[in-house]
C-alpha cells in the first residue's frame, strides 16, 4: 500500500504540476481559472488518497468543503468574464 | 481487497495526470476545459471509489460518495459557465473549424451584476 501511495502522489503532482504552469503562463483569466480549478480537485484526490493510506478520514470534511467552494468561486469568475471580458 | 482498491487508485490518479498534460498541452480554453473536466471527474470518482475499499466507518464512506456525488453536479456546470463566458468574450481560437453559436451579445445589462 506504501508504494501504491508514493506512485499515486507522484502522479498527483506531475498533473498538479502541469496545472501550475498552465495558471502561470495564461494566457486569459480563464485558462487561469480552469488550470486552478484543476488543481482543487487533485488536491482533493491527494486527500482521499491520503485517507486511503491510513486508513481513517479524519481529513474528509476537508474534501467536501473544498469541493463546494471550488464550485463556487469557479462560477463567480465565469459571471466575472462574461461582464468584463476574459 | 487491497488489489482492487489500489488499481482503482493509481486509475484516478493516472486520469489526474492525463487531465493536467491536457490542460498544458492543449490549443485554445475550449479543449482546455474539456480536457479538465471530464478526466479530473472520472478521476476522482475512482479514486473516492478505490478509498472507500480502505476507509473504516459509515461516515467516511458518506462523505466520500457526497464528493463524488458534488463533483459529478458541479463540474458540468462550472465548465458550461466557463466555457460560455469565454465564449462571448471571443476567446475562440484560431484553430476552431466551426463556429455554429452565432454569437449575438448576452444582454448582460438585465442580469444586475456590475
Amino acid at each position: 500500500m506504501t508504494t501504491v501511495s508514493v506512485v499515486c502522489f507522484t502522479l498527483l503532482s506531475l498533473g498538479a504540476l502541469a496545472a501550475t504552469i498552465r495558471v502561470v503562463i495564461g494566457p486569459s483569466l480563464a485558462d487561469r481559472i480552469i488550470a486552478a480549478d484543476l488543481l482543487l480537485t487533485v488536491f482533493v484526490m491527494g486527500i482521499a488518497v491520503q485517507a486511503a493510506r491510513t486508513g481513517d478520514g479524519l481529513y474528509l470534511p476537508v474534501m467536501v468543503v473544498v469541493a463546494l467552494v471550488g464550485f463556487l468561486g469557479t462560477s463567480i469568475v465565469a459571471r466575472l468574464i462574461e461582464k468584463r471580458g476574459g | 481487497m487491497t488489489v482492487i482498491a489500489s488499481c482503482l487508485l493509481l486509475a484516478g490518479c493516472a486520469l489526474a495526470l492525463l487531465a493536467g498534460v491536457g490542460v498544458l498541452r492543449l490549443h485554445d480554453v475550449f479543449g482546455r476545459i474539456h480536457a479538465a473536466t471530464k478526466p479530473s471527474s472520472l478521476g476522482l470518482l475512482l479514486v473516492c471509489l478505490g478509498a472507500g475499499f480502505l476507509v473504516q466507518g459509515v461516515t467516511a464512506t458518506t462523505q466520500l460518495v457526497a464528493v463524488v456525488i458534488l463533483q459529478l453536479f458541479t463540474a458540468p456546470v462550472g465548465a458550461h459557465l466557463l466555457g460560455r463566458a469565454s465564449y462571448y468574450s471571443g476567446l475562440l481560437g484560431s484553430r476552431t473549424v466551426l463556429d455554429e453559436g452565432n454569437k449575438p451579445i448576452p444582454d448582460s445589462s438585465q442580469d444586475g451584476i456590475d
